[in-house]
């Protein structure tokens, strides 16, 4: 992967010119505009970020626009580090906090729930995958319909974005599980209302379809597009609190030819991900498609996309068969144990397996 | 959207030329690089790469729509909400109204079980008119293994619909509306449809029949391995013209034979390989659809045709809108019909198993077997 460059240390005193041309080369400047700085002398952060824009300028032969850009580069990098060693532990007890304080999306699999610490988490990138037929676009429109649960049912109140790659989105069923959503809120609030007087649900299924934003995306180019735009868009409409790609794999499977050039570029659009998810508090969630894999001298069945982008994703959610049960494996999680679920399909959506209570577990 | 003019969106005519002096012309130029190549490409600063990027994808990207707008839409523009009845009332009721509008459904069976019936079936059905639950429009059909049968079209037609057959010049009519076509090769297939954007259009063209897509490629004589790749391209194209042209595309799809070692495990189920090595020794005359994972991918709908203890099934294997269910069907003059319109829900990978009439009737061991 390429690095942008953010040095997390204070700079280190010149020693090698190559050393040096690696510090120059690490911010994100121009080719041209690196050269000037190079023959003017400029070969280190600290350097740089000890003179004045005029003086940058007049030295480097740049306008003064450019040089102020350079020094707040050079002074961002250099004060993330110095930020980073004074407040390193307290920042990890706020992250603590954080992360016990956000919600979580629910599956609506009590059991799925349980081995996901909850549910789907916000701020993360979650990987669902499996072979066709196993639920994959199933559980998109369940969590694009559970992100709306009104906060006092105990969800998010959120809204949904759903990028469909592959058209597997079909409305019908997203009415079927949406419908069984507010049966089961109506029934929550019922029993809630024996004991708080708590305010009446309002929501309708009709509700449910307004708050799912959709985009049909019929390339790679118009998902890459997309996701760059995202941002904007998520600025603009409030309360988005999950992205469903359904499948990140499609496109990229069938029309990219260069595969380096596919590596690249799946990188950069994960890291917008991430980076969406962590600044809205937002889930987003990427369906993946199965492809063979020779390893240890058998097939075995893997997650597309190949080893470069196993590493992309936060969380790796893994569906398969069990016997004549669904079943789904945390197969990757920093914070989250190995473990497996059984699950299944019904026409009211995502739900327990009914033989759940009984069921041996053999992982 | 992919190959817009950069030099028609509107940004900064500076910037513009920058990218055409470079060779960038479309969106698809300039976002099949990172942010980083494009500015060591351009000679430009990140600000200025980052700012034209989010132009260059904001005018790229794809509409939205709420899931809402797109129900609404399906109700009141298109015939029972997108779907083509296939005149199978469980069928039809499963699978919210029939085949769905916009994405591929595939039929897959061995031979001899009924996939080109119910093509034809689905064609006659197509063709009709809307006050006898047809989309009164055109129908393309790909025969590449020549099973099509204009004799047969006609007889199922006279059986379901008497009261339209037999009125004077109809069954002209509604045969008139199939239009048929026999690709001898993979390239003259390519050739076939990338001609079907337009025509479709223009022809009213409400339904796409491909029997079989398999043919196409087993027909070419290569290597396995090659066939996902060669796939790809059609694969995308059949599902943006599906999605273009608002249509039904059914294809059908033939079966192979389960190897022994095929892949169905993920590593981590290493626990259980020995006992699923046990279990492949019993079902030698298992069969799955050919073509492959990828393909499989590929389609939305994916309904399996098989015979067992001497049965005709038809069992829905893959579909967003419904469980798994099996219906238990025979073949008469009318064509395709439903023994029970009740469903029988199955569990586990089982659906996408096929069995063969004959290994079946042959060993009773697999009779008992479900």
């Amino acid at each position: 992967m390429i690095s942008f460059g953010r040095r997390k240390s204070p700079a280190i005193e010149e020693t090698s010119l190559a050393t040096s041309v690696m510090e120059a080369w690490r911010l994100p400047l121009s080719p041209s505009i690196r050269g000037k700085l190079i023959s003017a002398g400029y070969t280190c952060l600290s350097s740089i970020a000890s003179v004045s824009s005029s003086d940058l300028a007049r030295d480097a032969n740049i306008t003064e626009e450019e040089a102020f850009e350079i020094l707040k580069l050079a002074n961002q990098s250099c004060c993330n580090g110095s930020r980073s060693l004074i407040n390193g532990a307290k920042n990890a007890w706020d992250m603590l906090h954080e992360e016990e304080s956000l919600p979580r999306i629910t599956t609506s699999c009590s059991d799925l729930d349980n081995i996901l610490g909850g549910g789907i988490s916000c701020r993360d990138v979650t990987e669902i995958g499996g072979v066709p037929g196993i639920g994959k676009t199933q559980i998109g429109i369940q969590l694009s319909v559970n992100v709306q649960i009104p906060r006092e049912c105990g969800g998010l109140g959120g809204k949904a974005i759903y990028i469909d790659t592959e058209g597997s989105f079909m409305v019908e069923r997203a009415l079927q599980i949406a419908e069984a959503c507010v049966e089961d809120m109506e029934e929550y609030t019922g029993y809630m209302h024996k004991h708080f007087q708590a305010n009446q649900v309002q929501m309708k299924p009709e509700d449910i379809l307004e708050n799912i934003f959709y985009f049909r995306v019929c390339s790679y180019t118009e998902q890459i597009a997309l996701v760059n735009h995202l941002e904007k868009f998520i600025s603009e409409n409030k309360d988005v609190k999950v992205v469903i790609v359904d499948s990140i794999t499609f496109h990229f499977r069938q029309d990219y030819d260069d595969l380096a050039q596919r590596t690249r570029v799946l990188s950069e659009m994960a890291l917008k991900f991430m980076k969406l998810a962590k600044k809205f508090s937002l889930a987003v969630v990427l369906l993946n498609q199965v492809t063979t894999k020779f390893s240890e001298g058998s097939f075995q069945l893997a997650l597309a996309l190949g080893d470069s982008w196993s590493h992309s994703c936060t969380n790796r959610v893994i569906l398969y068969w069990n016997g004549d049960e669904r079943y789904a494996y945390i197969d990757k999680s920093p914070s989250l144990p190995s473990a497996s679920a059984s699950y299944t399909v019904t026409s009211r959506g995502l739900r327990n397996s009914s033989s759940s209570s009984k069921r041996v577990k053999m992982m | 959207m992919a190959n817009k003019l950069i030099g028609e969106m509107g940004l900064h005519t500076k910037i513009s030329n920058i990218f055409a002096a470079r060779n960038i012309i479309t969106a698809k130029d300039a976002l099949s690089m990172t942010e980083f190549e494009l500015m060591e490409l351009l000679d430009v600063g990140m600000k200025e790469i980052r700012s034209a990027i989010s132009f260059i994808s904001e005018a790229t990207s794809p509409p939205c729509q709420s899931a809402r707008s797109l129900l609404e839409k399906k109700v009141e523009n298109e015939h029972l909400s997108g779907h083509l009845p296939t005149h199978l009332k469980g069928l039809d009721d499963t699978l919210c109204g029939g085949i769905p509008f916009g994405v591929l459904t595939e039929l897959v069976g061995p031979p001899g079980i009924g996939k080109s019936q119910f093509c034809m079936k689905l064609a006659l059905s197509a063709s009709f008119p809307v006050a006898y639950g047809g989309l009164d429009g055109r129908v393309i059909y790909i025969d590449v293994e020549s099973k099509f049968s204009s004799r047969r079209v006609i007889e199922m037609g006279l059986e379901s619909f008497p009261e339209v057959f037999h009125l004077k010049g109809m069954a002209q009519e509604m045969a008139g509306r199939i239009l048929v076509l026999r690709p001898t090769s993979l390239a003259n297939f390519t050739e076939s449809i990338q001609e079907l954007k337009n025509s479709i259009l223009q022809n009213q063209v409400k339904l796409l029949v491909i029997d079989s897509m398999t043919a196409l490629l087993s027909g070419e004589n290569k290597p396995g391995a090659q066939r996902q790749p060669q796939l790809g391209w059609h694969i995308s194209f059949l599902k943006s013209l599906a999605e273009f042209s608002r249509i039904p595309i059914v294809v059908t799809n033939q079966v192979r034979s389960q190897n022994r070692d095929e892949t169905s495990q993920y590593s981590f189920q290493a626990k259980v390989k020995d006992e699923f090595k046990d279990n492949t020794k019993t079902y030698d005359s298992h069969l799955v659809a050919a073509l492959g994972i990828n393909w499989a991918h590929a389609v939305t709908i994916r309904l399996v045709l098989e015979a067992k203890s001497g049965q005709r099934i038809i069992k829905v294997a893959k579909s967003p809108m419904s469980p798994p269910l099996a219906f238990p069907f025979h073949i008469t003059s009318a064509g395709i019909s439903l023994l029970s319109d009740n469903g029988t829900e199955l569990k586990g990978p089982g659906i996408n198993t096929i069995h063969a009439r004959g290994h079946s009737d042959m060993i009773n061991f697999h009779g008992d077997c479900s």
